[in-house]
């Protein structure tokens, strides 16, 4: 894009808008425009029934301005479903492209317009989606584990929210103002600099990881201050359930690794916008260190992603097997060992930069060793399972579709780690199947477990099955028939990113590929059905006790939904599996005796300073100078002003207590519990 | 079935649940020294940078041509004087002395802002000399490792104003001996990082 303006823009116009013009809106482009078309009429049918349904204030107060971390992990979930949405009409678009492109047939797609979409669909699939996911998941289950009434810094929760979101609307604006990066998801300078990519792409994807890398950030510190000092009394930290030791790790994972994120993209940004040179050709600038600084924070990224997802799997194996965990104790090391290893390994992405054998061959083993303690979680999840009383709920469907391709995935991720092999396979589609295959066979699958796992407890209902199990087999074939042909083509040789083939040969490989895209997409379909279905039938697939799977870990210890308050009483443990105990040990919830609870407040602060970043990320990819400033020093005045203010908590009083957990009585005697 | 631990309680619901009004461990302290090595990384990064393209002078000048060392000891002596005044503001907060903290912060505050007068002075002559951050990758990585500790520096002033504000209006409460010890960590903080700057890039820059 950037076509060279017509005529000179006067010096007041540039002083005004910046880099922005009438020009910068892709109204040539009609792709973009039915998109935006269907996008708007789908924003504005959603806003009318909010207002129809009069639910602003309701939404606003209740949720937007919560500090509720039971509410805010749901918006996470929504968050990333709504970003899941957008990340995989990238991705159709892309192999209904390489479906085509070959021969004289040139696609539908011109390669400016590719290049933006696989750039778009790495950012948001990593980014906003599984991230969103994961941070989510860690806010909704990590307090109730372990027995807490909030996490450390509920309004920093709501803050770190409203960033991320903040983040994800800018690279949603990139689509119908001007252009997002063409770079790939990890914008490689020298191609970033300026001199390669002058428009506004790479500005975009700076400033909306900035922004939502400061929300990521932030609730890392407040999970990890939570997990630290939060537990309930007598749970030490190796009583801790599974899940909350691997939210532990990866927010460990996500304050050291994070700020280099930071770091390598304010660099960046600084070779953009004011002309220095670290990573450029010339001057002295260095792009290679840029490739091992982004490296340095990505490949702990990657275990920022799967470690909680594991913690979800040991949760779910033992709870359906009706078992404890098989090798807690080695769980929680070989966790920890991944933790640490995580940060050894990063040079395995570019073995090709020529560092050398000694030092190749040093990340080439600390990477296969990676997979020790994964293949000790592996035989701990099966052996939890052997002589297990197994129910094959959703949950449990979804674990055993990870076992299956998560597996294939390390595999290939260890051929990947042999440096020889990796000259060959280096930027090939064998990478992309083998990253997609650990991905999708990991983070996805397992955040699909969560969701059917701890959906009673969120909502009070369980997921209906038969379109769970829709989902399931769509997902589960159709990453098959989309990425073993990836595998193929990756080992015959051709490489990621490529809009257009010459080799007729090789079209019936993407055809494959993209007929299992589309049976992903019956899958994400099939789960937006299942949760319109369960909602019709809420009443049936209702839970009055709050443990509909005989759960083992203190979230089921309260009702579903649980209060506001999480447990009228603190819980005392003394127990891995707290519940668990609890329930055999004779515990009987009380009736009365309630006290007054003391809660944070909800604030508008969060949203309305994410909402001034986003205005401040805006001016700085225009280079609107002036409202970049105003927007900044306002930032800064408002965080101050919210300083002041210093009511930020209130009582629950002992009566409202009292009038919530009688209903739960009168609830649970209902159906003679 | 489950070992009796140190929690073990008489008799009843008590064995499970904890009757009274159970107050969480305050965690802003942790939590604040989490961000402090978070953004500590990033000060590392910066470093790092330095350290791999810091000889990078693209034939343009080097340490030895552009480092005023007199200049940097005066400087560094400012934000150290800084550090002593701020451990005085917290030595008369334990005393519970409103008006002897605010006076000792408001003289942190004017050694930070000689230490900022200084530097920007020292930026200002090396982009009149044609030294600019655009001149080669070491100046790009001088400019940034030097600049994102004076823009801490400088929030930290803005902090520091603020909170002798909320001292004058509430005195020595709770919250603000918390806020006040938040940011005597980050003050001094900043003057660790500082004490690196000073040795790796100005001494060292200037020996090489």
């Amino acid at each position: 894009m950037t076509p060279a303006t017509p005529e000179p823009r006067s010096e007041l116009a540039t002083l005004l808008f910046g880099r922005l013009s009438l020009d910068s809106i892709p109204y040539h482009e009609p792709i973009i425009l039915v998109t935006f078309a269907v996008a708007a009429l789908a924003g504005i049918s959603v806003l009318t029934w909010i207002t129809r349904a009069r639910a602003w204030g309701w939404l606003w107060r209740d949720w937007f301005c919560s500090i509720d971390h039971k509410k805010i992990g749901v918006m996470y979930m929504i968050l990333g479903f709504v970003m899941l949405l957008r990340g995989f009409a990238d991705a159709i678009m892309m192999r209904a492209q390489q479906a085509m492109a070959f021969g004289d047939a040139a696609g539908y797609l011109p390669p400016h317009h590719y290049d933006q979409i696989f750039t778009a669909h790495g950012v948001i699939m990593i980014f906003f989606v599984a991230m969103p996911f994961v941070t989510g998941l860690m806010n909704y289950v990590v307090p109730l584990q372990i027995g807490a009434r909030d996490v450390a810094f509920p309004f920093l929760n709501n803050f770190s929210f409203w960033m991320t979101t903040a983040g994800a609307a800018l690279v949603m604006a990139s689509l119908f103002i001007g252009e997002f990066a063409t770079t790939g998801w990890l914008a490689f300078p020298p191609l970033s600099g300026a001199d390669y990519s002058p428009g506004v792409g790479v500005d975009y994807y700076i400033w909306a990881l900035q922004i939502a890398g400061v929300g990521t950030l932030l609730s890392g510190i407040n999970l990890l201050v939570t997990i630290v000092k939060m537990r309930a009394p007598g749970m030490g930290l190796m009583q801790m359930p599974v899940f909350t030791w691997t939210a532990l790790c990866t927010n460990v994972l996500i304050v050291a690794a994070f700020p280099v994120l930071t770091a390598v993209l304010l660099l960046l940004g600084l070779d953009r916008t004011i002309g220095t040179n670290f990573f450029t050709n010339d001057f002295g600038g260095n792009p290679m260190m840029y490739v091992n600084m982004i490296w340095i924070w990505g490949h702990p990224e990657v275990y920022i992603l799967i470690l909680p997802l594991f913690g979800v799997f040991s949760e779910v194996v033992s709870t359906f097997s009706g078992k404890r965990l098989f090798g807690y104790t080695s769980m929680v090391y070989a966790t920890v060992v991944i933790t640490i290893l995580s940060y050894l390994v990063w040079l395995h992405h570019f073995f090709t930069m020529g560092s050398g054998a000694s030092v190749n061959s040093f990340f080439g083993i600390t990477t296969m060793i990676i997979s020790i303690p994964t293949g000790a979680k592996l035989f701990n999840w099966l052996f939890t399972m052997y002589r297990g009383r197994i129910r094959f709920e959703l949950p449990m469907l979804w674990m055993m579709g990870f076992m299956f391709t998560f597996v294939v995935g390390g595999m290939t991720g260890v051929l990947l780690a042999v440096p020889p092999a990796d000259f060959v396979l280096h930027n090939s589609l064998f990478l992309i199947a083998h990253f997609h295959n650990v991905i999708i066979g990991g983070v996805v699958f397992g955040v699909f477990a969560a969701i059917s796992y701890w959906f009673p407890k969120v909502f009070g209902y369980k997921l209906d099955v038969f379109w769970g199990k829709v989902s399931f087999w769509c997902w589960q074939i159709g990453f098959l028939f989309a990425f073993m042909p990836l595998y193929i083509l990756g080992l015959m040789g051709v490489t990621r990113r490529v809009s257009h083939f010459e080799d007729m040969s090789l079209q019936p490989f993407f055809v494959v590929a993209a007929f299992g895209a589309v049976l992903i997409g019956c899958g994400i379909l099939a789960t937006l059905v299942q949760f319109y279905v369960s909602y019709q039938r809420r009443e049936q697939l209702r839970d009055f006790t709050g443990d509909p799977w005989d759960g083992r870990t203190l979230e089921w210890a309260t009702s579903s939904p649980p209060p506001d308050y999480n447990f009228a009483f603190t819980p005392r443990v003394h127990d891995i599996d707290a519940w668990w105990d609890m329930k055999r040990g004779g515990y009987v919830r009380p009736t009365s005796g309630f006290i007054a609870i003391h809660m944070p407040k909800g604030t508008a602060a969060g949203v309305i300073l994410a909402g001034i970043s986003a205005v401040v990320g805006f001016a700085l990819i225009w280079h609107i100078w002036w409202l970049a400033v105003t927007g900044f020093v306002s930032l800064v005045g408002f965080a101050i002003f919210h300083t002041f203010n210093l009511k930020r908590d209130f009582h629950i009083p002992a009566d409202e207590v009292t009038r919530v957990e009688d209903a739960r009585t009168r609830a649970l005697a209902a159906i003679g519990a | 079935m489950s070992a009796h631990h140190s929690t073990m309680v008489a008799e009843g619901a008590d064995r499970w649940l904890v009757r009274e009004e159970l107050h969480a461990q305050p965690g802003t302290m942790l939590g604040f020294w989490l961000y402090l090595m978070s953004d500590c990384l990033i000060f590392a990064c910066l470093f790092a940078m330095y350290g791999v393209v810091g000889g990078n002078y693209a034939a343009g000048p080097s340490p030895k041509d552009l480092f005023e060392l007199p200049l940097v000891a005066v400087n560094t002596a400012m934000l150290l004087f800084s550090s002593i005044t701020y451990g005085f503001a917290m030595i008369e907060m334990q005393r519970r002395r409103v008006n002897a903290t605010i006076g000792w912060l408001a003289v942190t505050g004017l050694f930070g802002l000689a230490f900022l007068g200084i530097e920007l002075y020292e930026f200002h002559h090396l982009i009149h000399e044609g030294a600019g951050p655009q001149r080669s990758a070491f100046l790009s990585a001088f400019f940034t490792l030097v600049g994102t500790h004076g823009l801490h520096v400088s929030f930290g002033i803005v902090w520091l104003v603020t909170l002798i504000v909320q001292l004058k209006r509430w005195g020595l409460t709770d919250g603000t001996r918390r806020r006040l010890a938040c940011l005597s960590m980050f003050w001094h903080f900043l003057d660790l990082i500082w004490i690196g700057v000073f040795t790796y890039v100005y001494l060292m820059g200037v020996l090489r």
